[in-house]
C-alpha cells in the first residue's frame, strides 16, 4: 500500500506472496483430494484408537429437567444387545440432520445411550421435545470430559458397542440413511 | 429430444466462450478493432446458448422426465411445481448450469452497458470472462453433465427432501450465485487492468458498480440463507459459522473491502495495487467456496455430493485462475505506482482502516474454516473450530470497524481534523453510551447485547448525521429538502447501507435478549411468555399436496386484546418417510412470536414458544444494506460511467498529479 517505506525490491517480493500462499494452499488441497481417493484422508470417517477396546468409564449425571435416566459406566460393560452411544448437542446443526435416523433406529428397537455434549439442559429438552426422543438413557457432559475420554472429533458422533462392551465402530458426523444401510446395519446384525 | 438440445447448447456455449476468451484478447494486443468487436457478439451468443441449456433443464424438471438421471435423483412427480423447478438448481449439476448462466448474463451486461469503456479494456474484460466460462463449461461437460439419460426410465424420481421444499431455499442459491459471479466481473476488470498495466480513477469508477452489485446480491443471499436457518432449523440461531456459511461470508468481506477501496482509487488514485489484489481475492474466495462445497474435502451438512474427480477438476480451475492471476499480479503490479500520499487521519485513512479490519476478519474466518482440514492433513489431528473461536476473534475486530464506520464518512478527503468530526458525533456517542448503560441496567445480562444496542445506535445516528451534514439540515433547514434531492444517490446509498448494518446489529442485540418456554398443554390452556398469553385452541389433521400434518392453533393475546393466531405444524411426508416441523412465526416488528409444535402425549401437546425481540430486523437490515447498494448503483455517475480517460496517462508508469482527485 502507499505510504509504506518499502524499497522497490522488497515491495516486489511482497507482491509474490499471494502467489506463494495460493500455491501452498493448492498443494494442500491436492494432497487432500489424493488422500480421499486412496483412503488416507477422510474428512468423515475418523479412525478411533478405541476400536476393539472397552468404552471409557465415566460417571455422568442425568440431564436436568429431562425425564430420562442416566446410565452408569457399568451399563456399557456388558449390555444385553449392541448399543449405540451418541454424542449430540442442541446447538449442533448436523445433529438435526442426523436425528431422523436416530428416531428410526429407536423405533427398530436399537438401544441408544445419549451423551448431551456441552449443552444447556433447557436447550436439550427443547430439542428432544421438538424432534422426538430416541434415547433410552441420557447423561449430560457439560464440561466435555467424556468427549476427551472418547477422543471426540465433533458432534454428532456415534459409537457402536458390542455385547462384550467393546467399541466396534465409530462414526464422526451425522449418520445418514445410507450410513445405516451400508455401515451400521451389517454391524448390528453381526454383533446381535 | 429436449435434453439433447440442452446438451448440445452447452457444447455450443463452450465453443463460443472459447472464442470469446481468445479473439478479443488477441484483438486488444494487436489493436485490431474488428477482433475486439467480436467480443460483444460472442458474449451474446454464449448467453443465448447457456440460457437454452438452462431452459431445457427446467423443462425436464417441470415434466418430471424420468429418463434424465439428474431428474430421477433430484425430483419427484409429487412435488409442487415451484419446487420441481427449484430442484433444477438445487443439485450440483443444475447449480453449475445456473452459475454459468449468470456468468453469461454478466458478460452480456458488460458488453451492453460497457459501451463507454475503452475498446481494448472492454475486449480484455470480455476475454477474461470468456476464459472463466470456458473453464466452467468444460467442467460441466466433462464431469457434471445434467442431461445424462437413463434407460429404462425410472418409475419416479427419488428426490424428495422435504426440508428443502421451502421458498427461502429455492431463491437462496440464485441470489448467492449472482453475488459470486459478480465478483468474476470485478476480477476480469482487475486482470484487464494488469494486462494494460494501468489503474486510474476511471478504472475505479468502472469497477465500483460491479463490486456494488455483487456485494448487494451477496448480502441478500446471505440474509436469505440466515433467515431460512432461523425459521427452518432455528431454535434462536441465525448464524452457525458452518464452513459453508463462511464460504459465502468470505467473498462478501473481500467484496465489501473492494467496494470501499475502489472509492479511494476513484477519488485519490491511491490503493491501486491493493484494489486489484482485493478484486482477485474476492473472486478467489468465491471459487474457493465452490471448491470446498463441491469437492467433499469439507465435512458439512450443506455440502453437495462428494466426488473427488470433480474436486480435482475444480481445484485445477481454481489454481489456474488464482495462480495465473497472482503471477500476473506479481509481475505487473509494480507498474501500478501509487500516486496519492495521504495522512492517516482522512477519509482515505479511514477507508484504509476499514480495509485492514475487513481483511483481517476475512483472514480469521478463512483460517478458522481451513485450519481443521489442514490440521487433519498435516498433523493427522481432528480438530473442529466452532462458534466460540469466531465469537472470540470476530467481535473484538468488529468493534473498531463499527467505530470507524460512523466517523469515516464525516472526514474530509486528504486531511481531516479530529475536532470537527468529534463536534458532530459527540451526541451520537453519548446516545450510544446511554443505550449501553440503559440496556445493561434494565437487563443486567451479559454485556454483549448492551454493546450491540450501543453500536447499532451509533451507526444509525451516525448515518443520519452524515446525511444531515451534507444537506445542512441543522444550519440551514429551509433549503434542506432541496439539497436532499440534489444529494448524489451514492451518498444516500452509503448512509443507507451503513444504517442498514446498524439495523442488523440491533436485531442481533435484540436476539441476545430472547426468551423461550417449553410447555406441555391441553387444548384450552394458556401459557404466558414475553408479556403475551398463548392459548392452545386445539390440534387437528391437515392434508397437503404430498404431506399430512398435525396442526395446532394457538391464539396469542396481550392483556386480553387479540394479537395473532399461530398455526405451528408437524408435517409428515409419507413418500420420503420424513417429518418436518413447520414453525409458525408472527412478527410485530418489535419482536417475533415463534411457536413450534412438538410431540403429543396423553392429550397434551408440547409447544415450544419463543419471544425474539427485534429478530426480523436482522434480515431487514440485510435488505436495507442491499437497498443502499442499489441506491448507490442507481447514481447517475455509476450509470453514465467515467468520462474519457486523460490522454496524458498513456504511459502506464507515468507520474500522475497526486492532487487530481476529481469530485
Amino acid at each position: 500500500m502507499s505510504g509504506t517505506k518499502a524499497t522497490p525490491l522488497s515491495r516486489r517480493a511482497l507482491l509474490w506472496v499471494p502467489l506463494g500462499v495460493a500455491a501452498a494452499g493448492g498443494v494442500g488441497f491436492w494432497a487432500m483430494l489424493r488422500g480421499m481417493r486412496d483412503g488416507s484422508y477422510d474428512p468423515r470417517g475418523v479412525p478411533s484408537a478405541l476400536i476393539g477396546k472397552p468404552a471409557p468409564r465415566i460417571a455422568l449425571p442425568a440431564v436436568e429437567g429431562i425425564d430420562l435416566p442416566a446410565f452408569a459406566p457399568d451399563a456399557l460393560a456388558a449390555p444385553a444387545a449392541p448399543v449405540l452411544v451418541n454424542f449430540w448437542a442442541s446447538w449442533c446443526v448436523p445433529c438435526v440432520v442426523e436425528h431422523p435416523q436416530l428416531m428410526a433406529l429407536h423405533r427398530r428397537g436399537v438401544r441408544i445411550l445419549g451423551i448431551n455434549y456441552k449443552d444447556k439442559p433447557a436447550d436439550a429438552a427443547r430439542f428432544l421435545a421438538r424432534h422426538g426422543n430416541p434415547f433410552a438413557a441420557l447423561v449430560a457432559d457439560a464440561e466435555g470430559r467424556a468427549g476427551i475420554e472418547y477422543g471426540l472429533y465433533g458432534v454428532p458422533e456415534t459409537y457402536l458397542l458390542d455385547k462384550g462392551g467393546l467399541i466396534r465402530w465409530r462414526w464422526a458426523g451425522p449418520m445418514m440413511p445410507d450410513t445405516l444401510s451400508a455401515e451400521l446395519d451389517p454391524l448390528l446384525r453381526r454383533h446381535a | 429430444m429436449i435434453p439433447e438440445i440442452g446438451h448440445f447448447a452447452l457444447a455450443l456455449a463452450l465453443a463460443l466462450s472459447l472464442a470469446q476468451a481468445v479473439l478479443p484478447l488477441v484483438g486488444a494486443q494487436r489493436r485490431d478493432a474488428r477482433l475486439m468487436a467480436a467480443g460483444p457478439g460472442l458474449a451474446a451468443g454464449v448467453l443465448i446458448a447457456v440460457a437454452t441449456a438452462f431452459a431445457a433443464l427446467l423443462w425436464s424438471f417441470a415434466l418430471n422426465d424420468t429418463t434424465v438421471t439428474n431428474v430421477v435423483q433430484n425430483s419427484h412427480s409429487a412435488k409442487p411445481m415451484l419446487y420441481k423447478l427449484a430442484g433444477a438448481w438445487g443439485n450440483h449439476e443444475g447449480s453449475m448450469v445456473l452459475w454459468v448462466l449468470i456468468l453469461a448474463l454478466c458478460g452480456a451486461a458488460v458488453s451492453a452497458f460497457g459501451r463507454n469503456l475503452p475498446g481494448a479494456l472492454r475486449a480484455r474484460v470480455l476475454a477474461v470472462l470468456g476464459m472463466i466460462a470456458t473453464g466452467f463449461l468444460a467442467f460441466i461437460l466433462a464431469t457434471s453433465n445434467p442431461f445424462l439419460r437413463v434407460w429404462p426410465p425410472a418409475a419416479d424420481g427419488q428426490g424428495l427432501n422435504p426440508v428443502l421444499q421451502d421458498p427461502g431455499l429455492a431463491f437462496h442459491p440464485p441470489l448467492l450465485y449472482l453475488g459470486y459471479v459478480g465478483t468474476a466481473v470485478t476480477f476480469a476488470f482487475a486482470i484487464a487492468a494488469l494486462i494494460e498495466g494501468r489503474v486510474d480513477a476511471a478504472w475505479g469508477r468502472w469497477v465500483r458498480p460491479w463490486a456494488l452489485a455483487s456485494w448487494s446480491f451477496l448480502t441478500l443471499g446471505i440474509a436469505l440463507g440466515s433467515w431460512w436457518a432461523y425459521y427452518e432449523l432455528g431454535w434462536g440461531g441465525y448464524w452457525f459459522w458452518d464452513p459453508v456459511e463462511n464460504a459465502s461470508l468470505l467473498p462478501w468481506l473481500a467484496g465489501c473491502a473492494l467496494l470501499h477501496s475502489a472509492i479511494v482509487v476513484e477519488k485519490r488514485e491511491a490503493l491501486k495495487t491493493w484494489s486489484v489484489l482485493l478484486a482477485i481475492l474476492a473472486f478467489s474466495m468465491s471459487l474457493l467456496g465452490t471448491f470446498l462445497v463441491r469437492s467433499g474435502v469439507l465435512n458439512s451438512v450443506h455440502a453437495f455430493a462428494n466426488d473427488p474427480e470433480r474436486g480435482v477438476f475444480i481445484l485445477a480451475l481454481l489454481l489456474l485462475t488464482m495462480g495465473g492471476a497472482f503471477a500476473l499480479f506479481a509481475w505487473r503490479a509494480p507498474a501500478l505506482a501509487p500516486t496519492g500520499v495521504f495522512a492517516p487521519l482522512s477519509r482515505e485513512g479511514a477507508l484504509v482502516l476499514n480495509n485492514l479490519i475487513l481483511c483481517t476478519i476475512a483472514a480469521v474466518v478463512l483460517a478458522g474454516t481451513l485450519y481443521p482440514m489442514f490440521a487433519d492433513l498435516m498433523l493427522k489431528a481432528k480438530i473442529s473450530v466452532g462458534p466460540p473461536f469466531y465469537q472470540a476473534t470476530v467481535f473484538p475486530l468488529a468493534l473498531p470497524l463499527i467505530l470507524a464506520m460512523a466517523a469515516g464518512p464525516l472526514m474530509a478527503w486528504k486531511r481531516a481534523k479530529p475536532w470537527p468530526v468529534l463536534q458532530r458525533l459527540w451526541w451520537v456517542a453519548l446516545a450510544a453510551l446511554g443505550a449501553i448503560a440503559l440496556v445493561w441496567l434494565v437487563q443486567g445480562r451479559p454485556i454483549l447485547p448492551a454493546l450491540g444496542f450501543g453500536a447499532a445506535l451509533w451507526l444509525i445516528l451516525g448515518a443520519f448525521v452524515d446525511v444531515a451534514e451534507r444537506i445542512a439540515l441543522f444550519s440551514r433547514p429551509r433549503a434542506a429538502l432541496a439539497r436532499a434531492r440534489g444529494l448524489p444517490r451514492a451518498a444516500w446509498g452509503g448512509a443507507v447501507a451503513h444504517a442498514g448494518f446498524g439495523v442488523t446489529l440491533l436485531g442481533m442485540a435484540g436476539m441476545g435478549l430472547a426468551t423461550e418456554r417449553l410447555a406441555a398443554v391441553r387444548p384450552g390452556e394458556t401459557v404466558s411468555l414475553g408479556g403475551y398469553e398463548w392459548k392452545l385452541e386445539g390440534v387437528r389433521d391437515v392434508t397437503g399436496p404430498n404431506w399430512t400434518s398435525r396442526r395446532a392453533t394457538v391464539t396469542v393475546t396481550r392483556g386480553g386484546a387479540p394479537v395473532t393466531v399461530l398455526q405451528p405444524e408437524k408435517r409428515n411426508f409419507p413418500l420420503a418417510r420424513q417429518s418436518t416441523t413447520e414453525a409458525a412465526i408472527h412478527t410485530t416488528w418489535a419482536s417475533d412470536l415463534y411457536a413450534v409444535m412438538g410431540e403429543e402425549e396423553n392429550g397434551r401437546a408440547t409447544l415450544r414458544l419463543h419471544h425474539n425481540p427485534l429478530a426480523p430486523w436482522i434480515w431487514l437490515g440485510g435488505a436495507i444494506m442491499a437497498f443502499g447498494g442499489g441506491l448507490s448503483l442507481s447514481d447517475r455517475r455509476a450509470r453514465v460511467g467515467a468520462p474519457a480517460r486523460r490522454a496524458a496517462a498513456q504511459d502506464p508508469g507515468a507520474a500522475q498529479d497526486p492532487g487530481a482527485a476529481r469530485a
